[in-house]
């Protein structure tokens, strides 16, 4: 059958089992947009009002579905304005193909209009990506980014598509997707026994888990696996859901915003077992200072993450899933040490530092994040921008199921929730999707409310509203001889009526006593809402870790 | 920092020539030489790259490799295990006097002489990198005009090639 490459393009995303792409036209993409006129019926196409936001909704989509997220954009500043996207897509391991216009290939390399080398640009940001210069090579390249966006850690791949070759026509001939297959190969029997052993002869075991739970759909084994030794678990902010929020193992996240029980464990533990996480400087604070009682038993799909940040004992290389299965099978069958002790002082720690804020009549964040959680019964996906509400939300919500939580972990995108909530009340909109944001990440990209109101999609942006960027303003406050150079963002924009304008319903939020009744009115609403919280700009988010601490030495207050 | 030799063997294709300097680049990694040409195979280009670091930076580097797509295999050449040679063309200032000696060293290192002008000598010499060091010193005095290297190139001694060494 001979097919335009627009045809063939799409034709290789129907044989992936792509229905939703999110994606913005022009000059470049002419072709494809015209053949994507005649697929209206295969491929959903959303329209956001920039290409940032088409990349976020990807992202936020593949992150809330686990499927592979698709943006497409035009070439030059089209295809660069998706490169924030790429970037935190993947500094999180996100699956997603983006594809790109190019000026035809004879107009390459001459600085025509419109005209950017975004394959070079993306070389850092991308798994891997493709410049298609010969039409017959398309369906293949396409076939291929599929299967590099999602094997062994997900991550994304770019397709620059020169426009000359979305319009010359060849043979196409359908395929079947290549099949994902778990890495299983590198997880020995040595390996493993190495592990039990390890296991074994801990007594006091702390698993650390992350993002590579939620990827690997790992959370039951991970359950188990927790269960049966009864360590306690401590999560990433990567890896909330992973493991349920209200399981009484759970610590709390870890790190530089971490539970002092998570912190203080990780410097007490003698086995850190570290399920699919990385070790970020957000987690580690000061190397030296990291787990110094610890043999550190690591266990990650990618051989590169093995010694990177800190050095391992043991370490296992392959999929989490598998891994945790086998380890459980061997686990079953096993006497384990007496930890009781251990456990005694896990539970004491946690009497001893909770989470706390000081809960007084005024208006606090956390309060509303709580009340979210109960008026949803944790059911809701939490998509958030980046700042203190992130954090916020990520200790307040008790999350209990993977791919409820939506963050920029890696990359700390602010104006990436708006776009991700957009994407994931898409891919699930059987479910209540927040965006929990700031006032400042907000402005960065609400000209995303347009595309949720153009979609009649339910969700329910809660602006934490301190006037101020608080994750600076904080720093500034503790660490900067409060010099609160360039933080105050006071200014005069009223986002109800920001939210009206775009056909949105707004709400002021101000009093604690009106919390429950303004969201049960949120939750009553048909498209998109907005709640600006008036918060004071002194809240804070605890704890903290001082940096080039050690994470013991928390700020609690 | 010791140095280390990395052979790559990559998909000939454009741009991997971009994304392993681009690597090495931003991730920190110090290139002595990179050297690249077509393999046996015209699919293939093989790279072979002179870093200085640790051992644990070796690893990351050799790890970091391996997750490019068109980086088909990574394997270290120990100087042990492996010939190394580089080409080097020197213009050395040569006149009546000095030409002859010149040339006695240029025949006791194996070199070659490959251009010659009435002030000047361009001579050709490969070898691993004591000698071309030893070569270049004894040059210097002369007056070296200018000088270019290929970078080293390696490939491991015996019956073994990259495609079965698991050496790596």
């Amino acid at each position: 059958m001979q097919l335009t490459g627009s045809e063939i393009l799409l034709e290789c995303l129907m044989e992936q089992g792509v229905d939703t792409i999110f994606g913005y036209p022009g000059g470049a993409v002419l072709n494809i947009y015209d053949a994507l006129a005649k697929y209206p019926n295969n491929i959903r196409h959303i329209l956001p009002s920039h290409e940032q936001g088409a990349a976020h909704a990807a992202d936020g989509y593949a992150r809330a579905t686990g499927k592979v997220g698709v943006c497409l954009a035009t070439s030059g500043p089209g295809a660069t304005n998706l490169v924030t996207g790429i970037a935190t897509a993947y500094m999180d391991s996100v699956p997603l193909v983006a594809i790109t216009g190019n000026v035809p290939l004879s107009l390459l390399g001459k600085d025509s209009f419109q005209e950017v080398d975004i394959a070079g640009i993306t070389m850092p940001i991308t798994k891997h990506n493709f410049i298609v210069k010969d039409v017959k090579d398309l369906a293949e390249i396409v076939r291929k980014a599929f299967y590099i966006a999602q094997e062994g850690r997900p991550g994304p791949v770019l397709i620059d598509i020169p426009k000359d070759i979305t319009a010359q026509k060849t043979e196409f001939q359908s395929a079947k997707p290549y099949q994902i297959t778990r890495k299983t190969g590198t997880i020995t029997d040595q390996a493993i026994t190495r592990a039990i052993q390890l296991l074994k002869e801990s007594r006091r075991p702390l698993i650390y888990a992350g993002g590579g739970v939620i990827q690997s759909g790992a959370s039951a084994e991970l359950c188990q696996f927790a269960e049966r030794l009864n360590a306690p678990v401590s999560l990433s902010l990567m890896g909330l859901g992973g493991f349920p929020g209200t399981h009484p193992l759970f610590c709390g996240l870890i790190g530089m915003h971490g539970s002092k029980t998570s912190n203080l464990a990780a410097t007490r533990c003698d086995l850190l077992i570290a399920l699919g996480a990385r070790f970020s400087d957000r987690v580690v604070s000061n190397v030296e200072k990291f787990a110094p009682e610890a043999k550190i038993l690591h266990i990650d799909i990618d051989p590169a993450e093995i010694n990177k940040n800190v050095q391992s004992y043991h370490y296992i290389i392959g999929d989490l899933k598998s891994t945790l299965k086998k380890l459980n099978e061997k686990l079953a069958q096993l006497e384990l040490p007496e930890t009781s002790e251990w456990q005694k002082q896990i539970e004491d720690w946690k009497l001893r530092f909770p989470l706390q804020y000081k809960d007084d009549s005024n208006l606090k964040p956390h309060y509303i994040i709580e009340r979210i959680y109960a008026l949803t019964e944790g059911e809701a996906v939490i998509t958030t921008e980046v700042g203190q509400h992130q954090i916020w939300a990520a200790q307040y919500y008790k999350f209990d199921h993977p791919r409820t939580f939506i963050s920029s972990g890696g990359l700390g995108t602010m104006g990436y929730g708006l776009g991700a909530s957009i994407g994931a009340q898409i891919g699930r909109p059987d479910k209540r999707v927040f965006n929990i944001a700031g006032d400042g990440s907000f402005r960065m990209n609400c000209n995303e409310l347009a595309t949720a109101v153009e979609y009649q999609l339910p969700i329910i942006v809660v602006i934490m509203n301190n006037r101020a960027l608080g994750m600076v303003r904080q720093w500034q406050d503790l660490f900067y001889d409060q010099r609160f150079s360039q933080s105050s963002i006071d200014r005069a924009t009223d986002f109800v009526k920001l939210a009206e304008a775009y056909g949105a319903v707004g709400f002021n939020l101000t009093s604690k006593a009106d919390v429950d009744t303004v969201l049960q009115q949120a939750l009553a609403a048909k498209g998109p809402v907005v709640i600006n919280c008036e918060i004071d700009q002194n809240d804070k988010v605890f704890p903290i870790v001082p940096p080039g601490a050690a994470i013991e030495d928390l700020m609690t207050e | 920092m010791s140095r280390h030799v990395i052979s790559v063997l990559v998909d000939n294709q454009s741009g991997v020539l971009s994304r392993v300097a681009g690597l090495f680049s931003r991730r920190g990694y110090n290139i002595d030489s990179l050297s690249v040409g077509e393999t046996e195979n015209s699919q293939f280009s093989r790279m072979t790259i002179v870093v200085r670091g640790d051992d644990s930076t070796l690893e990351q580097i050799k790890k970091q490799l391996n997750k490019l797509i068109d980086v088909i295999k990574v394997v270290s050449l120990t100087s042990e295990s492996s010939v190394y040679r580089e080409l080097v063309l020197v213009k050395v200032a040569a006149d009546d006097k000095t030409r002859a000696a010149i040339n006695d060293i240029v025949d006791i290192f194996r070199a070659k002489i490959i251009d010659i002008a009435p002030k000047s000598l361009t001579i050709e010499i490969t070898g691993d990198e004591p000698k071309i060091q030893a070569f270049i010193d004894l040059m210097k005095p002369y007056g070296i005009i200018e000088m270019a290297r290929t970078g080293l190139t390696a490939l491991q001694r015996g019956d073994l090639s990259i495609t079965n060494n698991n050496n790596n």
